[in-house]
């Protein structure tokens, strides 16, 4: 789960981070007011949505006068901004965060995420900040440095020293960066984040460290134990289809094809949208309705994926294991009769109770099309979006 | 011959009493699994499905000399008791359970690495050695004991590729699903290593899919080590980048994860890959006839 960045920086300060003053506002008056609060002469205005590349598209500004600050946030706010990673929909802006300026001398790159090649925790440091990492790291992997820590001793002082000698910090920068690194490392285990993304971190002109931007991820899997956390959740900057199969617990990922798939498991799910592919079709989403498919979990991956205009087919691909086909084929004409499915339902059973379940979807009277096969599954799916 | 587990393996389940644990030891039983008991804390005493239930694992290993563990508890208890069987001296763990938060995952890797106690899954489906020891939830019946050893990320391709070999006569000797987690247990090259090493597995069919880096390594051990015959399917070649696809380990990050890197290294290292999880049997028969 993502959280966006006035939460993160909160959640950095709880950990007695500094971090820039600043105020998240939902109106312009508010924005005004907040800048009014936070005094100075100059703001930064700050789109507040789950996506990097904010500021090439005008997302970030920094401005002089209350009137600009009230116009930026105008111009912001309940609109969609498309950025380079939330290309084609764009998310809306429902907050801008308005914050103090700072004179920056140099920006920095640092992050902290789970490493799955080391498993440990892996602390990733940059004196190239400010750009995209990921290009930084394929033009020039020697700028990229990186620390991994022992889960039961966490971030080493040693390893925060070679981390700012490298980045070339001096003097009170040096003792920040040394301070900072430990406590970022406990306010990322405390929120059992999956990353902690901060750039820039920059170094002021009176060569102090702190960080100008903040992006974390939260463990899915943790959020069992981070109630608060999981209130912090904000579904208007995810996809509506897959926000409504989030709440039942479903694994949907939304795309741009045209034949929707229902599958148990996330390989086979993933192999049925390769096969769609192969066969000439496009795929409108991803989604596993789990190992252990019910005719609970069948009716509502229907309503899910009939969610989306574009679907022109749906490819149902289950096999059944602990599950019985002819329960599956049961919990499909049900759903089927339910939802009142107009398009065209091709279904591809395998496993226990295959043939009951094939003979079921047969007798039923319902346009449902029984595959002989896989690959079959995905010729029929792709004649039939046609 | 197998890997890991056979039909003298003494098998117990942690959270025994559970709904998951009860239905899925009573298959285990049903399939001849040599179930010896079962852990749920508070209940130690009590039977279930005729075998005695302990409050402890250490209880349960001293007196059933239990060997390997299946874990059903939720996912909040299941590190504890991960941690809790290595602590018994359980040689196997397969722990079922899916949604384990990350970084208890890495602290129970770092604590399994100075026990020796072998970890598959979590978020998998089992292991079973076909005809003698199902420990997991992958339906028996679709199995016959063969010459195939199977090593799968996926749960239900698992199935497809067990499906297959049975249906072309081949059958399996072991088939391990290492899970779809990014911190998991044994992985690709644990397996086939223990595969080239057992007699009675011919040929090996690998599963993987997008995210990582295990499969460009399983090749690069199958090119330098492996004598038997390998075939492959690699799963998400469509997967958009940066969106995670249901499992936890299967995210395409920048550059590195993606189903073509990992067909190319396999192809590389002379295994057989299908383009289609339907293609995977006549694969590994292609792969052994190439012998």
């Amino acid at each position: 789960m993502n959280l966006h960045e006035y939460q993160a920086k909160q959640i950095l300060r709880s950990g007695n981070i500094t971090t820039p003053r600043g105020i998240a506002a939902a109106s312009a008056d508010a924005a005004v007011e907040a800048a009014g609060e936070l005094g100075g002469d100059a703001w930064v205005v700050k789109a507040q949505i789950h996506a990097g590349g904010r500021g090439k598209v005008g997302g970030v500004k920094v401005v002089k006068r209350l009137d600009d600050v009230r116009a930026m946030a105008e111009s912001l706010l309940g609109k969609p901004l498309l950025t380079n990673q939330n290309a084609p929909d764009g998310q809306p802006v429902n907050l801008v965060l308005v914050e103090e300026t700072l004179p920056i001398a140099r920006e920095l790159y640092l992050s902290l995420l789970v490493d799955r090649e080391t498993e440990r925790v892996a602390i990733v440091a940059s004196a190239a900040g400010g750009m995209d990492i990921e290009d930084v790291a394929h033009a020039t992997p020697e700028k990229v440095l990186t620390e991994t820590c022992d889960p039961l001793l966490g971030v080493q002082d040693f390893q925060c020293r070679a981390l700012a000698f490298a980045l070339e910090l001096k003097g009170e920068a040096y003792k920040d960066f040394c301070h900072l690194l430990p406590q970022l490392y406990r306010v990322f285990i405390a929120n059992d984040l999956s990353l902690l993304e901060i750039n820039p971190l920059v170094v002021t002109a009176d060569n102090r460290v702190l960080p100008l931007d903040c992006k974390m991820s939260v463990d899915d899997n943790a959020l069992y134990r981070r109630k608060a956390l999981s209130e912090l959740r904000d579904d208007s900057q995810i996809d509506a289809k897959e926000a409504a199969a989030n709440a039942v617990n479903v694994n949907y990922v939304a795309l741009s094809g045209n034949i929707g798939c229902m599958v148990n498991g996330a390989g086979l799910a993933m192999a049925t949208m390769d096969l769609i592919q192969l066969e000439g079709g496009t795929p409108a989403n991803f989604l596993d309705v789990g190992g252990g498919a019910t005719p609970e979990t069948v009716a509502q991956g229907f309503k899910i994926i009939l969610l989306d205009p574009n679907v022109r087919a749906v490819l149902i691909n289950i096999f059944g294991g602990i599950v019985r086909c002819d329960v599956i084929a049961a919990g499909i004409i049900q759903a089927v009769k339910e939802v009142g499915v107009k398009v065209p339902v091709v279904v591809r059973l395998e496993g226990t109770n295959a043939e009951l379940g094939r003979k079921l979807l047969a007798e039923s009277g319902l346009a449902i099309i029984a595959a002989a096969s896989l690959t079959d599954a995905a010729k029929q799916a792709v004649v039939a979006a046609q | 011959m197998s890997i890991l587990v056979n039909k003298d393996t003494r098998v117990i389940c942690q959270g025994f009493t559970g709904k998951q644990g009860s239905f899925h030891s009573e298959q285990a039983i049903a399939y001849g699994t040599r179930m010896v008991g079962g852990v749920t804390p508070g209940k130690g005493g009590q039977t279930n499905l005729g075998l005695p239930v302990f409050n402890t694992v250490r209880d349960a290993v001293r007196q059933t000399g239990a060997s390997a563990t299946m874990i059903y508890v939720p996912a909040a208890f299941a590190a504890d008791s991960i941690l809790e069987a290595a602590d018994a001296g359980i040689e196997v763990i397969v722990c079922i359970t899916e949604g384990i938060p990350v970084l208890d995952m890495l602290n129970v890797k770092a604590a399994l690495r100075a026990n020796g106690a072998m970890l598959i899954g979590p978020n998998c489906p089992g292991i079973i050695t076909s005809g003698e020891c199902k420990i997991g939830i992958m339906p028996g019946v679709i199995h016959q004991k063969g010459k195939i050893g199977i090593v799968s990320r996926s749960g239900t391709l698992t199935y497809e590729a067990v499906h297959q070999t049975t249906q072309l006569g081949l059958g399996q000797s072991t088939c391990v699903g290492i899970g779809g987690d990014p911190i998991k247990g044994l992985d690709f090259i644990d397996c086939l290593e223990m595969f080239e090493d057992d007699p009675q597995t011919e040929a090996v069919i690998l599963v993987g899919e997008i995210g990582g880096s295990r499969e460009e390594e399983a090749a690069e051990y199958i090119r330098s080590s492996m004598r038997k015959p390998v075939a492959a399917y690699i799963a998400g070649r469509t997967a958009p980048k940066g969106k995670r696809m249901g499992h936890a380990g299967a995210i395409i990050a920048g550059s590195a994860g993606t189903a073509d890197a990992k067909i190319r290294a396999l192809e590389v290292a002379g295994v057989v890959v299908a383009q289609s999880p339907a293609g995977l049997g006549e694969a590994v028969q292609q792969a052994l006839a190439a012998r």
